[in-house]
């Protein structure tokens, strides 16, 4: 394929050739030479006090090399777990978190002394032998009732449960309200979940015998950020830590932030001077791992009897968890988010973070924009209900249209078409066929819902006069080096790192087809602290092609441009009459004359250079947006609830989605079609479940936390419009996140709209055959 | 304490000692050294760890390795007849069947057991026969294709139809 024509090409992925034959090398795949086994012993109670803890009988089991407790790691680990402002810069209190628990536990799962041994099955066995006394304290588990005053205490002594209470105000909320002819309010839960990336997390580290350095090996969505982490915890220099992921199976935010687990193993190794692994269980996940959502919203908008929506108020109760995630208050930008696609005179968002006795939460695929897209898709749908008009008719009338356009809370959406997507998802349905065999179907006691979902999203993070408030500091650009060796093979380096999105093909892509050459002779590294830019910012948000392509074809230019310039001097011909096509460097106007890439590139490591040029062929290049990206479209579900069972059959979904230029269709494609899993998965099934008395987890395996299989998901129908961003020179924008940010609107929609006869106007997720067979029920008492 | 155990692996004999308590997975991964079979929960229900055992699938994770003493087992690194890859590789990487790859080794050798009893199954059967295995990065839409592709070139007898495509796109 011609190279010009890369960008746009479904070329096949080039991870795959290693995944397919099981040469993958995910983190638990490669283990040092005497590496030994880390067990983590973990709090059965989600609130308790220590009374006292005996290692003893532990210690003497056979294979055990060490038992480790708080006081130990406290000799070792300065400083407690970061917890980023992420945008919601005034909380009331911040929970301390030393990485293990050596006086009150929080939440079940909580780790309270680490066995190290021989091998994993000694470390378990001794693990099963410390013995810990716990004197049970009161769990708080609802998060309602943990604002109430005389609820108990997430952490004991803590004057309430309240992490943050703030509120946004954009545009002339009051005003919105006096103009109001019809004001509609509903409660919408966010159920938690949990993220289930198929790979658990996996921590290795290895000291360095000779040199002092540390080597951690995880499944990491951003390695740079875990070595500044646990580098300064560890007190050691970021040049003297090593974080290296390799092949990653599967993140969806909850391998961002760093985990208890990424400091006691490294701090174990130092501790042992051995290399020192950890393995996670799914069981250990369920409890240990970082769960999403966990919100509730009360809310109400106000609108004109014609359909014009005018303003929103709404309060998010978030349900934090035992202590404030790293990226935590990320979620709150659901609030920033509640405007969705239309316009609106005012809106006011209340954010309030509760702290729970549950592990934190922590972004989840979409983070914030899933909630903000379900809460006001669904508030349009009841607002059509209730006018009598039709859902689509309503998000017409109520479309940004001119863009740039600012939402109220200043956000500036770049560009967007909304009203075509919709056009373009509903002519696929054939919508007004649907609507009468809807009504045809009731006739006959069948209950057809079709659900609407007009979602835009931000991503792209980020510009930095935004984002370094997002982490306290570092702004979340991107860099990337580019290398050319002599022979003119090309080594890029990206601080992004995948968990699947296939940036392998994708970032080479973009490299070969600024540099004119075949994808075959530029390697794509990410993931390894010690190669590349001085820092990487990571992958998450979307953010990885708007940011993280775009820095590496900044560096290419670069590459090409200092290769434009020899080939001038080599050429004999002015700089300006040097072209660059097809790969090759000639002078306008005799073609005949001309160098090839690799022999520029081999000439860059050669005598003969123009005056004052340096050896070498390689460029650096940070890459700081001037705005986010925002993607949108138009999802459309057609969906039929069996009223005897409660049971939801999805018929069709058809998903018009728009991520501005698309570099790799194929790709594209399979993110909105795993995106879409997912959201259908909470609209359906998945839930995290406590309980409500004792706060122990119920979900806690994949029997109980209802992971949708094959049988249970439909095949979606795709198509796209492209509105290219201007606000990078790709015109893309980000794609990781739009189908699970859509989905669970679209679903809920139909549901709720297939209920319609019944009186039912909301419907809560998962949408479960019991919770509407309940519904239906109620309706259906006299 | 160990047991001696002799299996066929990949169409190696392989003989070790193990733990009577160690898994089929375990020992595949830490005594063979064949860490393409993965884990990815402990109540044997994602079928990450499929591997075939005399021609069954089964999940490794809930087999001893001392109960697959004598056996033959073929694992994800067995599928390839050197670089030619079986056809369900083949079309795993034709049809974007996997995104971050953990779950696929899983779904290959899930796949080749159903194609071996049903050549050219309906949807409804590969939606059935893979019900055992999860993937949480692709909604399945891929995979399904993915089977389906290589349930035709299989029965065609095309394997290579790929390459061809691969240049053209
Ligand atoms: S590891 Fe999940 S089924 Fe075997
Ligand atoms: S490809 Fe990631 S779990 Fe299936």
């Amino acid at each position: 394929m011609a190279v010009s024509q890369l960008v746009g090409a479904r070329v096949q992925r080039r991870e795959d050739p290693r995944l397919i034959t099981g040469h993958g090398h995910y983190t638990d795949d490669g283990e040092p030479r005497g590496c030994t086994a880390l067990q983590v012993v973990r709090s059965p109670h989600p609130h308790a006090l220590i009374r006292s803890l005996d290692t003893a009988r532990a210690v003497a089991a056979p294979g055990v090399l060490r038992v480790l407790v708080g006081a130990d790691f406290r000799a070792v680990l300065r400083g407690t777990m970061p917890v980023t402002p992420s945008f919601v810069a005034d909380k009331r209190q911040v929970p301390e978190r030393f990485p293990i628990a050596d006086r009150e536990v929080v939440y079940q799962g909580e780790p309270v002394a680490v066995v190290v041994a021989l091998s994993r099955t000694a470390a378990a066995d001794a693990a099963e032998l410390v013995d810990v006394d716990y004197e049970p304290l009161q769990a708080v588990v609802d998060p309602d009732r943990a604002l109430e005053a005389d609820s108990a205490r997430t952490h004991a002594g803590a004057p309430d449960n309240v992490c943050w209470d703030v509120t946004y105000t954009g545009g002339d909320v009051a005003a919105a309200f006096a103009e109001a002819e019809v004001v509609i309010r509903e409660r919408i839960g966010q159920q938690r979940l949990a993220p289930t990336a198929m790979e658990p997390r996996v921590v290795i580290a290895e000291p360095d015998p000779y040199g002092g350095r540390l080597t951690i090996r995880l499944g990491s969505q951003n390695p740079h950020f875990i070595r500044l982490f646990v580098s300064q915890a560890l007190g050691m220099a970021e040049t003297q830590v090593r974080v290296v992921s390799r092949d990653v199976g599967g993140g969806f935010g909850c391998k961002i932030s760093p985990y208890p687990e990424d400091y006691l193993v490294p701090a174990a190794a130092r501790l042992l001077g051995r290399p020192v692994r950890w393995v996670e269980t799914r069981s250990e996940a369920m409890v240990g791992t970082s769960h999403g959502r966990g919100q509730v919203y009360d809310v109400e908008v106000a609108a004109k009897r014609d359909g014009t929506l005018l303003g929103m108020r709404l309060t998010q109760i978030l349900d934090v968890g035992a202590y404030c995630g790293t990226f935590g208050a990320f979620q709150a930008v659901a609030v920033y988010m509640a405007p969705g696609a239309y316009r609106w005179r005012g809106v006011e968002g209340r954010t309030v973070g509760v702290l729970t006795n549950k592990v934190p939460t922590d972004p989840y695929r979409g983070a914030g924009r899933p909630e903000g897209t379900h809460l006001v898709e669904r508030m349009v749908d009841r607002l059509a209900g209730e006018l009598g008009m039709d859902p689509a008719e309503v998000r017409r009338r109520n479309f940004a249209e001119a863009f740039p356009f600012t939402n109220p809370f200043g956000l500036v959406y770049d560009s967007g078409d909304y009203g075509r997507t919709l056009a373009r998802a509903l002519d696929l349905v054939d919508y007004p066929a649907l609507r009468h065999r809807q009504a045809a179907l009731r006739l006959q006691g069948r209950y057809l819902g079709i659900g609407l979902s007009t979602y835009v999203e931000i991503c792209g993070l980020g510009p930095s006069a935004a984002t370094a408030a997002a982490t306290g500091g570092i702004a979340l650009v991107e860099g990337a080096q580019v290398r050319v060796f002599p022979t003119g093979s090309v080594a890029v380096y990206v601080g992004t790192h995948a968990q699947g999105q296939g940036h392998d093909t994708t970032f080479a892509q973009i490299a070969a087809a600024t540099l004119g050459i075949p994808i075959e002779q530029v390697e794509l590294h990410h993931g390894d602290t010690d190669e590349g830019t001085g820092f990487g910012y990571g992958t998450y948000g979307s953010r990885s092609l708007s940011v993280g392509g775009m820095a590496i074809r900044g560096a290419t230019i670069k590459v090409v441009e200092k290769a434009r310039r020899l080939a001038a001097h080599l050429l004999e011909a002015d700089e300006a009459d040097v072209i660059f096509e097809g790969g090759r460097f000639a002078v306008r106007g005799s073609p005949a004359a001309s160098r090839s890439f690799a022999e520029v590139a081999l000439a860059a490591y050669g005598p003969d250079l123009p005056h004052g040029m340096e050896q070498g062929l390689e460029a650096v290049h940070y890459f700081d947006p001037a705005n986010f990206v925002w993607p949108f479209g138009a999802h459309v579900c057609v969906a039929e609830v069996d009223a005897e069972t409660g049971q939801v059959t999805i018929d069709r979904y058809v998903a018009v989605d728009d991520c501005g230029t698309v570099v790799n269709p194929m790709i594209v494609d399979g993110q909105i079609q795993g995106g879409i899993a997912q959201g259908i998965a909470q609209a359906l099934f998945e839930e995290v479940v406590y309980d409500p008395d004792s706060g122990q987890l119920r979900t806690g395996t994949l029997l109980d936390y209802l992971v949708p299989t094959m049988s249970e998901l439909p095949v979606p129908e795709l198509s796209r419009t492209v509105t290219p961003s201007p606000i990078n020179a790709l015109g893309v924008k980000g794609v990781g996140e739009a189908g699970t940010i859509a989905a669970s609107a679209a679903v809920i929609n139909a549901v709720s709209d297939a209920l319609q006869p019944f009186g039912i106007r909301h419907v809560d997720m998962p949408a479960s055959p019991d919770r509407l067979w309940r519904l239906i029920q109620e309706a259906r008492r006299p | 304490m160990g047991e001696r155990v002799t299996m066929t692996i990949n169409g190696m004999s392989h003989e070790d000692e193990v733990e009577p308590r160690t898994l089929l997975v375990h020992h595949l991964r830490e005594t063979v050294g064949l860490t393409g079979t993965h884990v990815g929960c402990d109540t044997s229900q994602c079928g990450a760890c499929t591997v075939l055992l005399d021609g069954d699938a089964v999940k490794s994770c809930t087999v001893l390795a001392v109960q697959a003493d004598g056996a033959a087992i073929t694992t994800i690194e067995g599928m390839a007849r050197g670089d030619e890859l079986h056809p369900l590789q083949q079309a795993f990487w034709d049809e974007h069947g996997l995104q971050c790859g953990y779950c696929t080794p899983g779904f290959i050798m899930t796949a080749a057991k159903l194609l071996s009893d049903n050549p050219n199954p309906t949807d409804d059967e590969i939606k059935i026969g893979l019900e055992g295995n999860l993937c949480r990065c692709t909604g399945y839409v891929n995979i399904l294709k993915a089977v389906r592709t290589a349930s035709r070139r299989m029965l065609s007898g095309s394997t290579a139809a790929s390459a061809s495509a691969r240049s053209s796109e």
